[in-house]
């Protein structure tokens, strides 16, 4: 870096590039364009949080113009689904999107453009989806409640904070999400995963019974998956169809058979003539008058690299965790110079993303199994519930297992990029088609015949656990880097603490039984402490969620249990970045309540005339 | 507002939800195994669909190394009774836009195919591509079993390994090569659970 008034470094070129002259330039005044409307409400951000409060505010009769980062996404339209690999060049692999190519993810761990950073050597990721309903269109679909003990998480687990909410408290909301978007489930009664009001569960893949036979026997109990995916029709809603088991909801679907918010919120909330969406819109910041109220929001569109201002009675944000945060803390004004929303200085703090681990084995009991049509529903068929006493254990809070395999469809990064690829190595494993053993590896008609024989002949499961939010995890504006449109970025600091590392330590050894139980062929390799045990990066779980957290005390969070924000009463926020705590339970479910919760008492205070 | 409406009001035109399933299927454009789509924009970002077309329009590998790599992947994949060849399912056409799609792969797959070319001069003084088919096999048997090969073909070794990973996508990704593995799913069906005779097979009928 060159610093203002040093001399010039020994390699400076000679002839300089030159820098634009101005008078040469042609003459563009960068200006900053004012809507004269005043919306009743603005929203930052279409997916899960933004959808939800759009639906229901629109229905309600209210003017709402919903602000979207990227462009217009309709699953109808857009959707990659019943594509073969053989129609993408790169056969579904990674090169452009981060999860394939089929993905319906407009974004990824990076973003041409726009960076973030990191602190203290942390490596948080972050996943970014820029589109219309943002990362709902391509999520697993996982739709779990989380339960009475997960709002009180300080009382029932001695760790982290109590939500200012109970469950009794939000269970009408989730009752009326079952009701309005669909979930499949079973009844279990169990105690901290509550049921819902379900649709039939789809049926187990064959390699997913295995897993099921031998947790059972280690006392696991495994149950029907828990989705929000039509599989059967929903009472009262024409727009949306049942589930036609392509397995392929992470690519959206065309016939609305799962939920995103693009197809089952936002759209829908278009066609009631209250919502207006604003796609390309990057928000800068929210404006607040000298009162220290919302009066506004600036952005930039992508479209003409304008600046824009509109106005607004009400503002909502739900631009996703960290985005949020990020807007709040580059919101400052002479009445926030904190940041907006953030007196209480922890907006950005809390953050905290699942834990992550995973057993997957390659089953010789299974080579050469008979061929069917094994695509199922494109989220769970079968799970595992948390089913441990965290008494008896040296961690806090606890896991589920997601359970998965099948005879997936080939692609790069599906067969070929996980089941196929170690083939040429547990053909040295395992006896010939001939019965005898050979060396691993080979060509030829063996080594093609192999890739054949072990063909869904993959299982295993995911673990995904809950991690205790703590102050000195966080994102903060970065004080020297900006984006490409002028705006600060995040720095992440974010350290796993000894309870998540002793979580992934006890998935490690349930899946080395399961996987023994199952007479598998572990396809990973056992870690140690030097490793975390295999705990993945944080946000690699893509379930951040705290960075503005609701709380009982303004002095300790920026919002009350309404999602409102207490230095800002026309301020409200409804994406994952309000959670308290999270719990082992996806967050997604959760947060689409919680939003309802938010639109509705918005809808009674405007009537009461408090905001 | 029923669905058909609803699409209208949103800008879509007219389309009623069964054709917009049979617009899910590949239909005619169902082409033969590894044939090159065209960079169909619907669903894609314009970066996306401009980086393809650049890509399509570049060139990696010379005549000498895509003749090394056809001949490479068919003794890979070799024809048989139950399908065609890598070559067959043009393989190295695909080895060809990976390469660029995934530049890693670049110098290890360029630097191997050298590799293999000297060492192949050095046994047998002709390149791999101008060996005989017992000199090529005798080559391949140095590098293909990764723990039982000679420590100076380790090399070798690293760049047989990709290069039967890449061929094994490239075929196993194509039409060819999905219906040989017996893949039977991308198609709307209505799923009940693993077949009665398959559950029995394996004991798992109370599970």
């Amino acid at each position: 870096m060159i610093m203002p008034g040093l001399p010039p470094p020994k390699n400076w070129p000679k002839k300089q590039v030159l820098l634009p002259d101005h008078h040469t330039q042609p003459k563009i005044k960068m200006q900053i364009k004012k809507s004269s409307t005043e919306y009743d409400v603005v929203i930052i951000g279409s997916g899960a949080g933004g959808g939800m409060s759009g639906y229901v505010l629109a229905n309600a009769g209210i003017k709402v113009l919903m602000l979207e980062a990227g462009p217009f996404f309709d699953p109808a339209k857009d959707s990659q689904q019943l594509k073969w690999p053989y129609q993408s060049l790169r056969r579904g692999g990674n090169a452009t999107r981060s999860l394939g190519d089929f993905d319906a993810a407009y974004g990824g761990w990076q973003i041409e453009g726009e960076p973030y950073t990191q602190k203290d050597g942390s490596d948080f990721q972050w996943f970014r989806a820029k589109m219309l309903g943002g990362r709902t269109n391509h999520w697993g679909r996982i739709s779990l409640r989380m339960g009475p003990k997960d709002f009180k998480c300080k009382t029932a687990y001695g760790v982290g904070d109590d939500w200012p909410i109970t469950y009794d408290e939000i269970k009408p909301y989730y009752d009326k999400i079952d009701r309005l978007l669909g979930v499949y489930g079973s009844v279990e009664g169990l105690e901290n995963d509550p049921d819902g009001i379900f649709l039939p569960p789809p049926k187990p893949r064959l390699n997913e019974l295995f897993v099921k036979k031998a947790a059972t026997g280690l006392g696991i109990k495994v149950i029907p998956g828990r989705g929000s995916i039509l599989t059967a029709p929903l009472p009262g809603n024409k727009d949306r169809q049942q589930c036609f088991y392509c397995g392929q909801c992470g690519r959206s679907c065309k016939i609305y058979g799962d939920f995103s918010s693009s197809s089952c919120l936002v759209i829908p909330a278009i066609k009631t003539g209250n919502l207006t969406v604003l796609t390309n819109a990057i928000v800068r910041e929210i404006l607040t008058g000298a009162d220290g109220l919302a009066k506004g929001v600036s952005y930039i569109s992508k479209d003409d690299m304008q600046e824009y201002q509109v106005n607004a009675k009400t503002v909502i944000l739900a631009a996703s965790t960290c985005e949020s945060a990020r807007i709040l803390l580059n919101s400052k004004s002479d009445r926030h110079p904190n940041g907006l929303a953030n007196s209480s200085n922890v907006v950005g703090k809390y953050l905290h993303d699942s834990t992550q681990g995973a057993g997957v084995a390659i089953m010789p009991q299974l080579l050469n199994r008979k061929r069917f049509n094994e695509d199922g529903v494109g989220s769970l068929h079968l799970y595992a519930p948390w089913w441990l006493d965290n008494k008896k254990l040296d961690f806090a809070r606890g896991y589920h297992l997601e359970i998965f395999g099948g005879m997936m469809m080939p692609g790069y990064g599906g067969y070929f990029g996980f089941e196929g690829a170690p083939v040429p190595f547990l053909n040295g494993f395992l006896p010939g088609a001939d019965g005898k053993m050979k060396d691993a590896g080979g060509f030829g008609a063996d080594l093609k015949n192999d890739y054949r024989r072990f063909y869904g002949t993959m299982a295993g499961f995911g673990c995904h656990g809950a991690s205790t939010a703590r102050e000195d995890n966080y994102c903060e504006i970065d004080p020297a880097v900006v984006d490409k449109y002028g705006i600060p970025v995040l720095r992440f600091r974010y350290k796993w603490n000894q309870d998540d590392v002793n979580q992934a330590k006890h998935m490690q050894e349930t899946a080395k039984d399961i996987l023994h139980a199952m007479g598998g062929i572990p396809l990973i390799q056992p870690q140690g402490p030097e490793t975390n045990y295999g705990l993945d990066k944080p946000g690699k779980g893509i379930h951040e969620v705290g960075t503005v957290r609701m709380g009982d005390d303004a002095k300790r969070a920026p919002l009350n249990k309404w999602g409102q924000a207490y230095d800002c009463k026309n301020l409200f926020v409804t994406d994952g970045s309000v959670f308290t705590q999270q719990s082992e339970k996806n967050p997604t479910w959760t947060i689409l309540a919680l939003s309802m919760r938010t639109a509705e008492y918005l809808i009674d205070q405007r009537k009461k005339q408090n905001v | 507002m029923n669905r058909r409406e609803s699409l209208k009001a949103i800008g879509l035109g007219t389309l009623s939800a069964s054709a917009l399933l049979s617009a899910c299927k590949p239909g005619t454009e169902n082409k033969d195994a590894g044939a090159e789509p065209t960079v169909d924009a619907t669903g894609r970002e314009q970066f996306e669909v401009d980086r393809e077309k650049k890509l399509l329009k570049e060139t990696f590998f010379d005549a000498h190394e895509m003749a090394t790599i056809a001949i490479l992947a068919d003794l890979i994949i070799p024809k048989d009774a139950h399908s065609g060849s890598a070559s067959d399912a043009k393989v190295p056409e695909f080895i060809e836009f990976i390469v660029k799609d995934e530049p890693q792969h670049q110098l290890p797959m360029r630097g191997g195919l050298r590799w293999l070319d000297v060492q192949c001069l050095n046994r047998y003084n002709n390149d791999f591509k101008s060996c005989t088919p017992q000199q090529q096999n005798e080559m391949l048997h140095e590098i293909a079993f990764p723990f039982k090969a000679k420590p100076a073909m380790q090399q070798g070794v690293a760049f047989f390994n990709k290069m039967r990973d890449l061929t094994a996508i490239g075929f196993f990704t194509t039409k060819m090569g999905i219906d040989d593995l017996g893949y039977k799913g991308n198609t709307p069906n209505k799923w009940e659970g693993v077949p009665a005779d398959v559950l029995k097979q394996y004991g798992l009928e109370g599970v």
